[in-house]
């Protein structure tokens, strides 16, 4: 197996700036705070956590969407953060994006052929006109339009065929990795199954490699080969998918397990759910050590506050940033009840 | 005897000039104390309206209402707007998808939150600040004097739907609404918030109508679930049954449409054809159909009606349809017992159907959507005005917010 994109220590820094005059920094919002990953060719690797936890910053520094701080994100060999503009520019075509809002992320003024001739011309992919519809037709099949859809415009299509646009527009340029972010979280549960089995049957036939940001895990489990959660900016496990829901080894991630509703009352009825106190901190100023350690249930004494764990391997590529994950584990380091919910109050 | 019995409910829009819309037709359901009533669909299958509706809470110009809604004697479809108010905030409450937009952006939350009671409860000055303070300590809001002192802006997410169910609860309502209340939220939270709920139901004895589109959340907290699509109720059961057999095909086709958390990897999903788009009038027939995987022409003789399910595991398990799933295998693989995925079977599943339009006669649409079942790919011919959203369809009067043509 070949990697395709491996981030390094990746970070995303936005300054806090304050003052007219002066334009001082006084702070930084760590958005992205050291991540590293590797997302295999032909594979899907889902990043998932909550709002604010850097998920979608970091898909879009990879495509340098927004600026990256530190680190490397090696695409196939190459260190996209030290490209200059315009090699960047032209290696997007290998490189695209599937939006959340896919009404928002097409221009209403726009018809579907023109929308997605325009990446084609700018990369300059197809001779003309015609070879370029022609194209466009083939991958409007592809993804289940009606080929009468060439002259219609964005508004004219239901909400999960303006994903499938969004999804057509990423494919005309015959990109290698797709970065998906929360493909589906805007749509219907009976419309999200029809483009997850697009999606996984585009992968299939066209060798596509994902990258899938998503807030919800089950959605995420479906379709990903390989799971990494963040939480405040940092990678707090990353596991084969079979094994995410079976054995969640970092605290956070098994309270985020215990957490997702299963559609199904037996289950519901005996699961055991562990309740987080409190709220995300502010990723501006993030906690001492371990992120995760004010809110966590099985916080302890020591290290947890001063030390800040390192994503580390503890067997069958199941990586996880805690000390006690082999405590918590086995039962020897259990949860500490008492868990102040002062998070808000700084 | 159920603290509100909404039977035969309907709400029509209306506006000069163009066609009425039907967002909700005929839904009935009871809700009795200390119990916890799910109303669940998709957008547009009006849901939403439902619950503002039985709040009062529709323009009265251009909106045509039908049916009762006996909330303990009392009408609530027909009561005079003053007397709403009284009940409104004392009897009845209810809680929004979006809690920042319920909240007003400039005024703190501790003079919204004493705003009612002061007003149905007439305390005023320190004793409504301590009372507000204990009210926003119960639904586990750390340091509520502070709070209190605060902008909505300044509390999270959590925080704020927090505050708001504080302000439902001030007057120990005896009747919740609850619409899409962790919609907005993250799932840690979403669990917190669930917590809360079912907390008030069990200890105060409220009855809560729970409007949601989120299988998982009914599962967890609902005692009894009705399924809306296109503004009826399709099917209607106890929460076990409801998600063991699942009678009505769209019901069974939400279930196979969700990717499950717990299941084993390599699943196929089995979506709904089609979008909520694909509709025919319920006058002409199930509503359903031209989506159904389980549809014949018996579907197209009218309405069907909403009746026992023979055979049912228990009484109450209400279905509207002709042709029921009785056994999943005979519509497609169950979830469960789900062979290895099948790419090229798959494709054929999420094919738009094409041509079947909300507003087209029953005829064509019973002419497309009957080769669609044969077809195995999108009809490239198909006609171009396929699913347009048109802003006056029933879909877009189930969207919160959206419910009013101009």
């Amino acid at each position: 197996m070949t990697t395709l994109l491996e981030l390094r220590d990746l970070k995303v820094h936005f300054p806090v700036r304050k003052g007219i005059l002066f334009d001082r920094t006084v702070g930084h919002v760590y958005a992205v705070d050291g991540v590293s990953l590797s997302v295999e060719a032909g594979q899907t690797y889902g990043l998932v956590g909550e709002s604010g936890c850097g998920k979608t910053t970091l898909g879009r520094a990879v495509l340098r969407l927004v600026d990256i701080t530190d680190g490397a994100a090696v695409f196939d060999g190459t260190d996209l953060a030290q490209l200059p503009e315009e090699e960047m520019r032209r290696s997007r075509r290998r490189l695209q994006m599937v939006f959340q809002d896919p009404l928002g992320s097409l221009n209403p003024r726009q018809n579907i052929e023109s929308i997605l001739a325009e990446g084609m011309a700018a990369h300059g992919i197809g001779a003309d006109r015609e070879e370029r519809r022609a194209r466009i037709s083939e991958i409007l099949e592809r993804v289940g339009l009606p080929a009468g859809s060439l002259s219609r415009y964005p508004h004219e299509f239901s909400g999960g065929q303006r994903q499938r646009i969004g999804i057509a527009r990423a494919l005309v340029l015959e990109p290698d990795l797709i970065i998906c972010d929360e493909p589906v979280s805007a749509l219907d549960v009976s419309i999200q199954a029809q483009v997850i089995n697009l999606l996984e049957e585009l992968q299939e036939s066209m060798g596509l490699t994902y990258l899938v940001i998503a807030h919800d895990l089950a959605v995420v489990r479906h379709i990903s080969d390989v799971i990494g959660v963040m939480y405040l900016g940092a990678l707090v496990e990353e596991a084969p998918s079979d094994d995410i829901y079976s054995e969640p080894r970092h605290p956070y991630t098994k309270a985020l397990m215990s957490a997702v509703p299963v559609p199904d009352p037996e289950v519901e009825d005996s699961r055991e759910r562990i309740l987080l106190t409190g709220d995300l901190p502010s990723p501006a100023n993030p906690p001492t050590g371990c992120r995760f350690h004010t809110r966590c249930p099985w916080r302890q004494e020591t290290r947890c506050d001063t030390e800040r764990p390192e994503l580390r391997d503890v067997g069958g590529g199941h990586k996880v940033a805690c000390h006690w994950a082999e405590g918590i584990a086995d039962g020897t380091v259990g949860p500490t009840t008492e868990l102040a919910p002062t998070l808000l109050k700084e | 005897m159920a603290l509100l019995t909404v039977d035969e409910l309907s709400v029509t829009f209306t506006a000069r000039g163009r066609r009425d819309v039907t967002a909700v037709s005929g839904v009935s359901f009871d809700v009795a104390q200390g119990e916890v009533v799910g109303l669940v669909g998709e957008s547009g299958c009006g849901k939403s309206v439902t619950s503002l509706a039985l709040m009062g809470l529709l323009p009265r110009k251009g909106v045509r209402l039908g049916g009762v809604a006996d909330f303990d004697g009392t009408d609530l479809l027909t009561l005079s707007p003053s007397r709403m108010r009284d009940l409104r905030g004392r009897q009845l409450a209810m809680i929004f998808q979006d809690p920042l937009s319920s909240l007003n952006p400039v005024v703190p939350i501790g003079v919204q939150v004493t705003e009612i009671l002061a007003r149905h409860r007439g305390m005023k000055g320190e004793r409504a600040r301590k009372e507000a303070a204990s009210l926003l300590d119960r639904v586990g809001i750390p340091d509520p004097d502070r709070r209190l002192r605060e902008y909505p802006h300044q509390l999270s997410g959590g925080m704020r739907q927090r505050a708001l169910i504080a302000m439902a609860v001030a007057c120990a309502p005896r009747l919740l609404i609850a619409d899409e209340p962790t919609t907005a939220l993250d799932v840690t939270i979403q669990a917190q918030i669930l917590e809360l709920l079912r907390e008030l139901v069990d200890q105060e004895g409220t009855a809560l109508l729970m409007i949601t589109h989120d299988l998982g959340v009914v599962a967890g907290l609902c005692d009894r679930v009705n399924v809306l699509y296109a503004g009826k109720v399709v099917e209607a059961a106890e929460r076990r049954p409801l998600f063991s057999d699942p009678a009505h095909p769209y019901a069974h086709g939400l279930l196979g449409s969700i990717p499950r958390l717990d299941a084993p990897r390599g699943q196929p999903l089995h979506p709904i054809r089609g979008s909520i788009n694909d509709t025919i009038a319920w006058a002409d027939g199930c509503a359903f159909a031209p989506r159904c995987d389980h549809y014949t022409l018996e579907c197209l003789e009218g309405t069907p009606a909403l009746g026992e399910l023979a055979g049912a595991a228990g009484p109450g398990h209400l279905v509207r349809c002709v042709n029921p799933v009785r056994d999943s295998s005979d519509l497609h693989t169950p979830l469960l017992e789900a062979p290895v995925m099948d790419a090229s079977a798959e494709g054929d599943d999420e094919a738009p159907s094409p041509g079947t339009s909300a507003a087209t006669s029953a005829d064509t649409s019973v002419d497309t959507s009957s080769d669609t079942s044969s077809d195995t790919a999108p009809d490239a011919g198909a006609e171009p005005a396929a699913e347009p959203v048109a802003d006056t369809d029933g879909a877009s009067g189930g969207a919160p917010g959206k419910d009013t043509p101009a």
